[in-house]
């Protein structure tokens, strides 16, 4: 079984991992990512992105993770070792979002465990400052 | 640290959220604790705000107007001058910044200044933050060795993001304010290399 960790969540997955690389089945990949594979596009729920040409991904069956990331476009951090991967978000769409100038939105706790969306203080100025205890 | 500007600017429909980019609340919850602030402030263990924001220092502070946009990014921000003697930062000119702002006698920066000002993750950045994603992962789940891999691995990729390299410390076992800070920080700064990069302009 091999982790993927992506948007927040994570999904423990057959994958079968030969000199670093770490191949996925086709429902492996839609449990872990939700992305399947159609004539040529690979399409999640909202979109879809063609396969660049000559691209081998889902042949045979097989979908290599790194070669999913490279297409999505999603930085990928493997260790093959620990059978464990990070799926991160690309330079472009956080640029994207940050360049809209429309505050990006998240939910995090508080020490109570109460969360706290950014979007529900809309109508307040927000002084919003990082921090950390090191 | 904040609680002074918020009891001020409260009424003004004014608000002081504060993230704290620790590895556990529990890191954070001396100083919370100490502070007894009365605005929120919340525990991000996995840096989803450094990497929604582009955030790679802290302290780090960004105004969001009452529309939800953002009319200053990403700046250096002290509370206090506590540390003024080590950063050579003063807090009174960012505070008093933001003081005209929440009052409405200024409106922030105009889009077009904003986006001149704020600096946009690259490639590697967001490559060096999987890295500490999956590491912050990895040493989560008692894999140690491998969760070193990636932090440093993270830290080579994005030198200047001392969330990642500064942060991971207490989550390595290592001193954050110990010898191997030290030694980190005097290589950056003797490269020349500010370690606070605040805004050019602190116009309120």
């Amino acid at each position: 079984m091999f982790t993927i960790i992506e948007g927040g969540g994570e999904r423990r997955v057959d994958a079968r991992v030969e000199d670093g690389r770490v191949q996925l089945t086709a429902d492996a990949l839609r449990e872990a990512l939700g992305w399947e594979l159609h004539d040529g596009t690979l399409c999640n729920d909202t979109m879809c992105v063609p396969l660049p040409a000559g691209s081998r991904l889902g042949e045979g069956g097989v979908f290599d993770l790194g070669e999913v990331a490279a297409t999505l476009d999603r930085p990928l951090a493997l260790d093959a070792e620990a059978g464990a991967a990070f799926v991160g978000v690309s330079a472009g769409e956080r640029a994207q979002a940050l360049g809209s100038l429309i505050a990006p939105d998240f939910t995090l706790s508080d020490l109570a465990g109460r969360p706290h969306m950014l979007s529900s203080y809309r109508g307040r100025k927000v002084f919003m400052v990082a921090w950390a205890s090191w | 640290m904040w609680q002074a500007l918020y009891d001020e600017l409260r009424d003004l429909r004014f608000v002081v959220i504060a993230i704290a980019l620790d590895k556990s609340a529990d890191d954070a919850r001396p100083w919370i604790e100490k502070a007894a602030p009365t605005y929120p402030v919340l525990i991000d263990t996995q840096h989803v705000v450094a990497d929604l924001y582009n955030i790679v220092n802290v302290p780090t502070a960004l105004w969001i107007d009452e529309r939800g946009r953002i009319v200053r990014p990403n700046d250096v921000v002290f509370g206090t001058d506590t540390f003024k003697h080590i950063t050579n930062l003063e807090s009174a000119r960012p505070l008093a910044a933001v003081r005209a702002w929440a009052r409405g006698e200024t409106s922030g920066f105009a889009a077009s200044e904003t986006r001149g000002l704020q600096t946009l993750p690259t490639a590697l950045d967001q490559q060096a933050r999987a890295e500490f994603g999956l590491a912050e992962w990895l040493a989560r789940h008692g894999a140690r060795d491998a969760a070193e891999r990636h932090f440093v691995r993270a830290g080579e990729l994005a030198p200047h993001d001392f969330t990642i390299r500064r942060g991971s410390m207490p989550i390595r076992g290592i001193d954050p304010m110990g010898p191997q800070f030290r030694e980190m920080l005097q290589a950056w700064v003797g490269g020349g290399r500010p370690y606070y990069r605040p805004l050019p302009d602190t116009r309120g």
